[in-house]
């Protein structure tokens, strides 16, 4: 059954309504949600989009972890619930340690903004069921602060609990990623950030290919259903 | 108010590329002997508070906000007017 998929718009946002777009062009229910907001509007899953919350003041996603609606989120992914973090939303669950790590400025210190070849690790998560493991798709990467850091010690037990669900390909990091880390999932696997983009490969009639097509569909619940027209519901 | 100056890097370990690109520029302007740049921010700030408040005032802002423990390391002190960083010369 289709999900109701909320996206949080923070001051600083870029993506939220690309997000929305591509929920509902994958057949879900996309609900806008609000940075001030308590409560999550009964949504089943949670998209946190791309863009400078805030300004990206202090640190990419520092401020915006402290939002009102992000305690919401924690409680709802505390409660197994699905969250997505694309590229700043990445940052966001981050800073608010809903995972693992941080994203450092790149290591060449430039934006990057181009296609880049990942590998799909385990298909176990909502962001990755609608794809085969080891899986080779292409994305649109765009920042200049998608450096995934963690200590060894982190990054060994990501790798021992399947839980980086996502790399580079070799050859195709873009940023400096340690271990070639593109996206992780909690220890629950109900909470995925990733810096490349799959609301921006949704189109074929746009650049980009629609190889993030499969991510939005497993997030909105929409796997193996006919791609029917989904909804967008702007209520606030 | 007593007056705050903190500092903060990112861990040793980790790469700092704007260090690294700053070191490699320095020769190049004439400033040779200069190794391990590391570029960080020094924030300051008035605390309303005294001593072990103080203390543990700037600790938990500086541990849930001012900086992220999982990349930065960071050390804070309180200093006077003529230590400020834009104190006039």
């Amino acid at each position: 059954m289709a999900a109701r998929v909320g996206v949080v718009t923070f001051p600083g946002s870029l993506d939220d309504h690309d997000a929305a777009a591509a929920v509902v062009a994958v057949g879900g229910e996309a609900v806008a949600l609000w940075h001030e907001d308590d409560d999550l509007r009964g949504v089943d899953a949670v998209v946190l989009p791309g863009g400078f919350s805030y300004g990206d003041y202090l640190r990419c996603g520092a401020v915006a972890h402290l939002a009102p609606v992000m305690r919401a989120v924690a409680r709802h992914a505390a409660d197994g619930g699905t969250v997505l973090g694309i590229c700043n939303g990445f940052q966001v669950l981050c800073e608010a340690r809903l995972l693992p790590g941080a994203l450092l400025r790149n290591e060449r210190l430039r934006f990057v903004s181009r296609p880049v070849g990942l590998v799909v690790g385990r298909t176990d998560t909502p962001a990755t069921a609608g794809y085969a493991e080891g899986a080779r798709i292409v994305l649109p990467v765009k920042h200049g602060e998608g450096r995934y850091v963690a200590d060894d010690a982190t990054l060994d037990r990501l790798e021992a609990e399947d839980r980086i669900v996502l790399r580079y390909a070799p050859g195709e990091n873009p940023n400096g990623s340690l271990r070639d880390v593109a996206g992780v999932c909690s220890e629950g696997r109900n909470v995925v950030g990733l810096m490349p983009h799959p609301e921006h490969a949704v189109d074929p009639v746009l650049a980009g290919g629609t190889d993030g097509r499969p991510l939005l569909a497993g997030v909105a619940g929409t796997l193996g259903t006919p791609a029917a027209a989904g909804t967008l519901s702007r209520s606030r | 108010m007593p007056r705050v100056a903190i500092d903060v890097l990112l861990k040793r370990e980790l790469l700092d590329p704007q260090g690294r690109a700053t070191e490699r520029a320095l020769p190049d302007l004439g400033f040779d002997g200069v190794r391990d740049v590391r570029i960080g921010k020094h924030l300051e700030l008035e605390v309303d508070a005294e001593g072990e408040d103080l203390a543990a005032r700037v600790e938990a802002m500086c541990a849930g906000f001012l900086t992220n423990p999982v990349v930065e390391a960071y050390r804070w002190r309180v200093i006077a007017e003529d230590e400020r960083a834009d104190a006039a010369a």
